[in-house]
């Protein structure tokens, strides 16, 4: 074997083969399935979905629209995001809110799960609907839950919109099998097999621009039972004896602002976030990471207001 | 930066598994810190006395066993200074083989464990044979509980030669057998001071160390199109994986199954330009000539690859209806969809033991030898040399589910082993001799009895002069033998008669395509005898006039 050679099988490193396995599943949406899009959620996960869509087709734009579930409640600088990428890279993005549910007056602060139910879970089904759409990326994980570790790549829906866990078709090799009846839809999930630890490094290899609220930086926020919580614009409602104060915080996850706790934190360049979120899984004994989170950090992101 | 390891661990709880990868966990400091004290606090109530039950880190399975839910393929993720892995943990129990085999489909290499009291059981040859089918060029053998058996080196070789006899009918390129004690942690992480006599890695810096890499990179060039990139007028390009060998601008490549040759203009990797590419890359290539190339073609720079519209395959049937010969699916190979059939059982194969038992049905989890005939050419490889192309599903066609998944052994040669010799004598003058011209009547319809209705129209033209022959499907032959069959008798020059049961459009268009010009499809729906009566009149004005467009 030549060196030639040698140097290029040396090259592959596992984010390499992460990413293509990522673009193979995303081609063979974009060829097989009849009506595709890409939800889009404005996080560092999507912002990694996005990024792959684009290498994947190059130098076609993704040959599908994006779809962002808007329950009007994100941060601003979420929104700004959003807007700002699907310009900068010509993509077609449409956003989608539970009209019922705004007119209802439906808000996260007299509501609680209903209002997830209702501007979340709802307005996925009413926008995946609204536009016929067959299958629809997420960006989802295995890492993330027990009961993700064992959901498919490619992920049946029935016409509710249902997911059956006993039901799920055996997945071969890299044979996908995209066949649906009408009604019917697939979820699937190109980035199953990345860790948090996947993510990170791959935005920083790549360059990948994500929403400035992930660094840290001094923010009007209020501490609530233990959680800090950002007063992002005047439909902040304050508890008697809250105050807002300006601390240097950041945001490990990002949805709806009334419901993300963030945390303090100096950590405002890419490694230091890198580092930070790295540290904080790592056992006190070693250098080594787990990358499987385990029941606590689902635990963890609940509290922070991640639903 | 570090490579990436896809391993499957195979084995019931019995033999330790979960002790095992929760103690390679724990001993490679591989777990969280309160993971580490929640799993002492759990142990202590434990059976083990207050020592670590390592298994309780892999709970999930087991809690699934207890309350009876389906047992699926779970994935793990971990890494060490050395490596990134994935572990896919499947259920070891006959029931579970289908999944046992998605989790196998995905992997490098398989760490099979037996039980050191036990030795080589039913389940391990098992566990080896699926492995051995769904790819897997690479095992480990954990010889677990080896603190049970005195860490008898004897006992230890006993295994290890079992295992090298059954192991030789199948082609792994590397077989590891590890003495370990999963519960005691020897050889685990740390060579243990217990088995002087191996000289080999513990289990963690084997895992860490085994080069799995296939020789995908020094085969041929092979890349099976995903699809085909236009964002404008000035740009066409065929985006793809490599699946084998490398590529560079300037290359020649060969399409197929159009066979035309181009040269290499420009590869994308990703959306980076590169000189050249290889394989595991996902590339956009660029030629320097039109060609016929749409999703499902193939490029390589070999000769080697086969086509064909039949073959025989090993495959795994995973659903829960009964497979019989004759069943209509879609077979996927590649990035290739066709419609096709299974025209043939030729034997089922025990998963067990590898006997074969002739059979005319399977059921789920059976392992069989089966015949295709595909609705198109398609093409492939040996399973052995190219996994991508070699390897396929079966898709029903009314549920959607996968069927099957299976692995091709050959092209059939079929009809191909009798062949027709073209001689001066041809079909038209076969036809001439015999005053008239060839045609296939294929007779579809639920109102009316074909079989019968043929009869009567056969009757009725001989009556008149004409030669025939009726051709009926007894056996559930696909609808591309039949019309092979069709087409044979237009060339003897004569008038072939197929009572092709329901209206289907698609299967007419695959018969009209295979028999061509002769080709005349009647549904009738009167009663027999006029319908008769009816057909006969078009048929012998289609003769006279020389014309099929009735």
């Amino acid at each position: 074997m030549d060196k030639l050679m040698l140097d290029s099988i040396d090259a592959t490193t596992h984010l390499d083969q992460l990413e293509a396995e990522a673009i193979y599943i995303i081609r063979e949406v974009a060829a097989e399935c009849e009506n595709p899009v890409m939800l889009y959620s404005i996080g560092k996960d999507s912002s990694v979905m996005l990024h792959l869509a684009l290498k994947a087709f190059y130098p076609e734009k993704p040959p599908f629209p994006f779809l962002h579930i808007d329950t009007t409640w994100k941060f601003k600088e979420m929104i700004e995001f959003r807007d700002r990428k699907a310009k900068e890279f010509g993509i077609k993005m449409l956003v989608h809110s539970n009209q019922e549910g705004i007119e209802q007056g439906i808000n996260p602060f007299d509501h609680g799960s209903a209002y997830t139910d209702i501007m979340k879970t709802q307005a996925l089904k009413q926008g995946l609907d609204k536009y016929g759409f067959t299958a629809a990326f997420g960006g989802g994980r295995r890492d993330e839950e027990k009961s993700r570790a064992k959901e498919r790549i490619f992920s049946f829906r029935n016409k509710n919109h249902a997911w059956d866990p006993k039901n799920q078709r055996p997945e071969m090799w890299k044979l996908f099998n995209t066949r649906i009846n009408k009604g019917e839809s697939i979820r699937v999930f190109p980035i199953s097999n990345w860790t948090e630890k996947d993510i990170w490094q791959y935005i920083r290899r790549e360059n990948i621009d994500i929403v400035p609220l992930y660094m840290a930086k001094e923010r009007p926020v209020v501490n609530r039972d233990g959680q800090i919580i950002m007063a992002d614009d005047e439909r902040m409602r304050l508890e008697p004896g809250e105050k807002i104060e300006m601390m240097k915080m950041r945001f490990r996850t990002l949805g709806c602002y009334p419901l993300t706790g963030g945390a303090l934190s100096e950590a405002d360049t890419l490694d230091a976030i890198i580092e930070e979120t790295l540290g904080a899984v790592s056992s006190e004994r070693t250098t080594r990471v787990i990358d499987q989170e385990e029941a606590g950090s689902m635990e963890r992101r609940k509290r922070e207001g991640y639903f | 930066m570090k490579s990436l390891l896809k391993f499957i661990t195979c084995g019931s709880v019995d033999d330790g598994k979960s002790t095992l990868i929760g103690h390679m966990l724990y001993e490679a400091k591989l777990l969280f810190a309160d993971q580490e004290r929640a799993l002492e606090l759990d142990s202590r109530l434990g059976s083990r006395g207050g020592k670590i039950d390592y298994s309780l880190l892999l709970d999930g399975l087991i809690a699934e066993r207890e309350q009876g839910i389906t047992i699926d393929v779970a994935y793990r993720y971990f890494t060490t200074d050395h490596r990134s892995f994935i572990v896919a943990d499947t259920p070891g129990h006959e029931e579970y083989t289908r999944n046992m085999a998605v989790g196998a489909s995905f992997a490098d290499l398989a760490v099979i464990l037996v039980d050191a009291t036990k030795g080589i059981i039913t389940q391990t040859k098992r566990h080896t044979r699926i492995c051995a089918l769904m790819g897997i060029k690479h095992l480990v053998l954990a010889v677990n509980k080896m603190d049970l058996v005195d860490f008898d080196t004897e006992k230890f070789a006993e295994i290890k030669e079992e295992f090298s006899r059954i192991t030789t009918e199948f082609r792994f390129e590397s077989i590891q057998v590890i003495p370990v004690s999963a519960t005691e942690g020897d050889n685990i992480t740390a060579k243990s001071p217990n088995t002087p006599w191996y000289k080999g890695l513990p289990l963690l810096p084997y895992l860490e160390s085994v080069d799995v890499h296939t020789s995908d990179d020094v085969k041929p060039f092979m890349m099976p199109i995903q699809r085909v990139c236009r964002p404008d007028h000035t740009f066409r390009g065929f985006q793809g994986q490599i699946e084998a060998g490398r590529i560079a601008v300037g290359d020649e490549l060969i399409t197929l199954p159009s066979r035309e040759k181009a040269k290499v203009k420009r590869i994308l990797v990703t959306d980076q330009d590169r000189n050249s590419a290889h394989a595991g890359q996902p590339v956009t290539i660029q030629l320097d000539r039109e060609v016929d190339v749409s999703r499902g073609c193939v490029f390589t720079k070999d000769n080697q690859l086969k086509e064909a519209d039949s073959f025989s395959a090993t495959i795994l049937w995973m659903d829960d209806s009964v497979l019989t010969p004759g069943k209509d699916v879609l077979v996927k190979v590649g990035t290739k969809v066709l419609p096709g059939t299974v025209t043939a059982i030729n034997y089922k194969i025990d998963i067990n033991t590898g006997n074969t038992v002739t059979t005319d049905h399977l059921v789920k989890n059976e392992l069989a030898k089966c015949e295709f005939s595909l609705a198109d050419g398609i093409v492939f490889d040996s399973f052995e040399k190219n996994k991508s192309i070699g390897g396929f599903i079966l898709i029903d066609r009314v549920t959607n589910m996968t069927s099957a998944c299976g692995v091709i052994d050959e092209a059939l040669q079929g009809s191909d082993n009798v062949v027709r010799i073209d001689t001066e004598v041809t079909r038209d003058v076969r036809a001439q001799q015999k005053g008239q011209q060839p045609l296939t009547l294929w007779l579809t319809g639920t109102v009316l009895d074909n079989l019968a209705l043929a009869k009567e129209i056969e009757k009725r033209l001989v009556a008149r002069g004409y030669h025939t022959m009726l051709i009926d499907n007894r056996l559930g032959e696909s609808v591309q033998q039949i019309a092979a069959y069709a087409t044979l008798l237009n060339d003897a020059g004569l008038i072939a008669l197929v009572p092709a049961g329901s209206a289907n459009d698609n299967d007419q268009a695959i018969a009209h395509d295979l028999i061509g010009r002769a080709f005349l499809p009647i549904e009738a729906a009167a009663s027999i005898e006029e319908a008769a009566q009816d057909v006969v009149k078009r048929v012998v004005k289609a003769l006279i006039q020389d014309s099929y467009s009735i």
